[in-house]
């Protein structure tokens, strides 16, 4: 246990802070509109070594030595400068990655650089109406005509579907193969003919996600991810991505750090509520699951340096049920704190997190994406399954024969 | 940067854990429980020998120099098999000598309790729940202590005690002195036999650094309760597994129902998760004093009260059987609830944490 950085890194955060430093774009840059001035900033982060190191320079990325600290290091300051670095948008995120690993050379090389520039923006087309945590009994059909596949079917909450250029997916190409063998993973163009996006309206106010709809749907053969009947396996790989980015702790972080605040800016009894008895009881007691969900992030990061991730199969598989348990504390006890406040609806902007933090309607509108987040990538009851099964060998659930 | 314990540290726990599992297994562990004096000598010898009685003492005294974090982990260790020993209290004893006694007192008393030549122990609660240092409240009159101490563990064996008293202070008693009463106490953790001690006109010597160290021993004893919850849910969380995965109810094992995996799956994730802040908190006495009290604070309240839980579900999940003195799971539940009110309850260390953390 050492958790003093050495010079090296300490030289190296201050390099990178330095660099930040360009951030906001200054001059005639900060007209550009917003979009294009990330695109700049980031491609300008990937030539410093900060952005995408783990993607080769051929494919748009910095091709870096792996060094979970130095990771680490530009991750806090990126965030602490709000700057774009590595974009968390399901492209970069999930779907680069997964080319990366089980892709052609010519997926690669198409697609790979301008998601991760930002050109390109990805959905991922995984659940149907009749297939959620059994995710392997979806019915989307694709069907091989010469050189293409025709696609009909319905994907529903599917995020940022009505602003992607495509669809990352999973289609049932063979039918008569056992459900979880008949997948393949296909990339799917939105302005195919035959799509109709048709938004769906959340709790909170605000269209995050939508349904997808396919009417004889055309995608060329070469789209396929992995082999025919594989896309179960390459569609893993992706999961794994979304997982690590719901466990992220510096977001953990802002919202715990959020608390405090509000408790500090609300009145109880005239005072501030953090001086507050019951208060304080229920700040201390969320303190110890922070700490814990922070300081085990420590020690995954340690563990990955180390080559040592073997021994922290069960940290790391109770991340996203720990984690996604937190912030539902968290945002509850802002509820309580928030009293009648919390009775207002949440405006679009805020329901869709474009709005400040802090705000009553921010809380409002991320208890209940709270919620969301212990079903997106893997419901919290699955994840117990998963922590059961593979952490803890704990037996298979028996399953009803189809 | 490295957030993770060392092979030698690794080593130390598997060397500890080896002892334990052949010396001390449950049949064991459990005639020491039924038993009067809660004591087993042959035990304690064993564990003097690994050096665990000066486990954090200088090696110039005999010890192993080692750290609070290595204290922690062989304290989560002892935890797993529900250890009954002086441990507990003859290592904070070791520790206020070490960092509050004058250089004779140290050199007296110190390579004794590192060889285990001399048992002592901690007399920190008063009446009305007053485990803290400022709380204390027993005077000194002319080398003379008079007052009374409670839920002291293990004062039937100790040789030699180190009393809290007003001030913040530290006193050092023999407990063979005239004016010392020893009284036990039908303890409800059978682990760690605990006794009510009053001091009438006893002789006593006052740690000159008493007053400096006072809070820093109360945080160390902290820690060494929360690492102990912490392998007593994990042995909890273990013999559920075993046990429900050879139970059998509707013609197949317990963990075959979701709601038995599903339970036994949360107590994993939120006992698993609390290791990483048991390490840093231990750390943090070695390495971060600003950072420490308040470290050792979170982790006591969180620890505890979460071991806590996990041992609640561990008798659930065993049924009828867990409510029996017969099966072992009462063992390791009493040993939650020691740790969990020792000190000062979860409810009293989060108004700590949270005064500590400028709340």
């Amino acid at each position: 246990m050492n958790l003093e950085y050495s010079e090296e890194y300490v030289a190296f955060r201050a390099e990178v802070r330095e660099f930040l430093q360009g951030w906001p774009l200054t001059g005639d840059e900060a007209q550009l509109p917003v979009h294009e001035q990330e695109i700049r900033f980031r491609r300008r982060g990937i030539e410093r070594g900060y952005v995408y190191r783990n993607f080769p320079r051929a494919y748009g990325g910095s091709e870096q030595t792996p060094d979970v600290l130095r990771e680490r290091i530009i991750r806090e300051e990126y965030a602490e400068a709000s700057a774009p670095g590595d974009s968390a948008g399901q492209g970069p995120s999930m779907l680069a990655p997964t080319l990366l690993e089980l892709g052609t050379e010519a997926q690669r090389e198409r697609f790979i650089a301008p998601t991760l520039a930002g050109e390109i923006s990805w959905c991922q087309g995984y659940s149907e109406p009749g297939a959620g945590s059994d995710l392997a009994s979806l019915q989307t059909r694709a069907e091989l005509q010469g050189d293409e596949w025709v696609i009909n079917g319905h994907k529903i909450w599917t995020t940022t579907a009505h602003e992607a250029d495509f669809m990352f997916g999973l289609f049932r190409t063979e039918p008569q193969a056992p459900k979880h063998a008949g997948i393949s993973y296909l990339l799917v163009d939105m302005k195919a003919p035959g799509i109709e996006i048709r938004p769906l309206r959340e709790m909170t106010g605000a269209s995050m996600f939508n349904e997808v709809f396919f009417d004889n749907v055309r995608t060329p053969a070469e789209n396929i991810v992995g082999k025919r009947g594989e896309g179960w396996q390459v569609s893993r790989a992706t999961l794994k991505h979304e997982r690590n980015l719901i466990g992220d702790p510096n977001f953990m972080r802002r919202a715990y750090l959020s608390l405090l605040q509000l408790a500090r800016d609300t009145t109880r009894n005239g005072r501030p509520a953090i001086e507050d008895p019951s208060i304080r009881q229920e700040l201390a007691q969320i303190e110890g699951f922070f700490m814990s969900l922070e300081y085990t992030g420590a020690r995954l990061l340690t563990a990955t340096a180390r080559n040592e991730e073997a021994k922290v199969i069960l940290p790391m598989m109770t991340m996203k049920l720990y984690g996604t348990d937190l912030r539902q504390r968290i945002t509850r006890l802002a509820l309580d704190l928030l009293e009648n406040r919390s009775l207002i609806a949440p405006t679009e902007e805020e329901g869709s997190h474009g709005a400040p933090e802090g705000r009553p309607g921010t809380w409002t509108a991320d208890y209940m994406s709270a919620i969301a987040i212990s079903i997106a990538g893997g419901a919290s009851n699955i994840q117990r399954n998963i922590i059961g099964e593979r952490a803890l060998g704990l037996p298979r659930d028996l399953r009803t024969p189809k | 940067m490295d957030f993770g314990i060392s092979e030698e540290q690794e080593l130390l726990q598997e060397t500890v854990r080896g002892f334990v599992t052949n010396e001390c297994p449950a049949t064991h562990l459990r005639e020491v429980f039924d038993g009067e004096s809660g004591h087993d000598p042959e035990l304690w010898a064993g564990m003097l020998e690994m050096g665990l009685g000066g486990l954090t003492l200088s090696e110039d005294f005999g010890g192993a120099g080692l750290d609070i974090l290595d204290l922690a982990l062989v304290s989560e260790v002892l935890g797993e098999g529900a250890v009954p020993s002086p441990f507990f209290g003859h290592t904070v004893a070791g520790l206020a000598l070490a960092w509050g006694g004058s250089d004779e007192q140290k050199a007296s008393w110190l390579p004794r309790l590192a060889s285990g030549d001399v048992v002592a122990t901690a007399a920190l609660a008063e009446a009305e729940n007053r485990w803290q240092p400022e709380q204390w409240s027993l005077e000194t009159d002319k080398g003379t202590l008079t007052g009374s101490k409670q839920f002291v563990t293990s004062a039937d064996l100790a040789d030699l005690l180190v009393v809290g008293i007003s001030g913040g202070d530290l006193a050092l008693v023999e407990r063979s002195a005239d004016g010392v009463d020893v009284t036990p106490v039908e303890g409800l953790d059978r682990t760690r036999r605990v006794a009510e001690v009053n001091f009438d006109s006893a002789s006593c010597e006052i740690l000159p650094g008493g007053n400096r160290v006072a809070n820093r021993v109360r945080d160390a004893a902290l820690i060494l309760l929360a690492a102990d919850s912490l392998g007593a849910a994990w042995n909890l969380i273990q013999m559920t597994i075993d046990y429900t995965g050879t139970r059998q109810q509707f013609g197949t094992n317990l963990t075959q129902f979701q709601a038995v995996k599903h339970q036994i799956a949360n107590m994993a994730a939120d006992i698993e998760q609390t290791r990483a802040l048991c390490w840093y908190a231990a750390y943090a006495q070695d390495q971060l004093p600003d950072d420490a009290p308040h470290a050792a604070a979170v982790a006591k309240a969180h620890i505890t009260d979460r071991a806590m839980e996990a041992a609640r579900d561990a008798f659930e999940l065993h049924g009828g059987i867990g409510f029996t003195w017969e099966c072992d799971v009462q063992m390791w539940f009493k040993r939650c609830m020691f740790n969990r009110t020792v000190l000062g309850t979860p409810e009293i260390q989060r108004e700590r944490s949270a005064a500590l953390a400028g709340w």
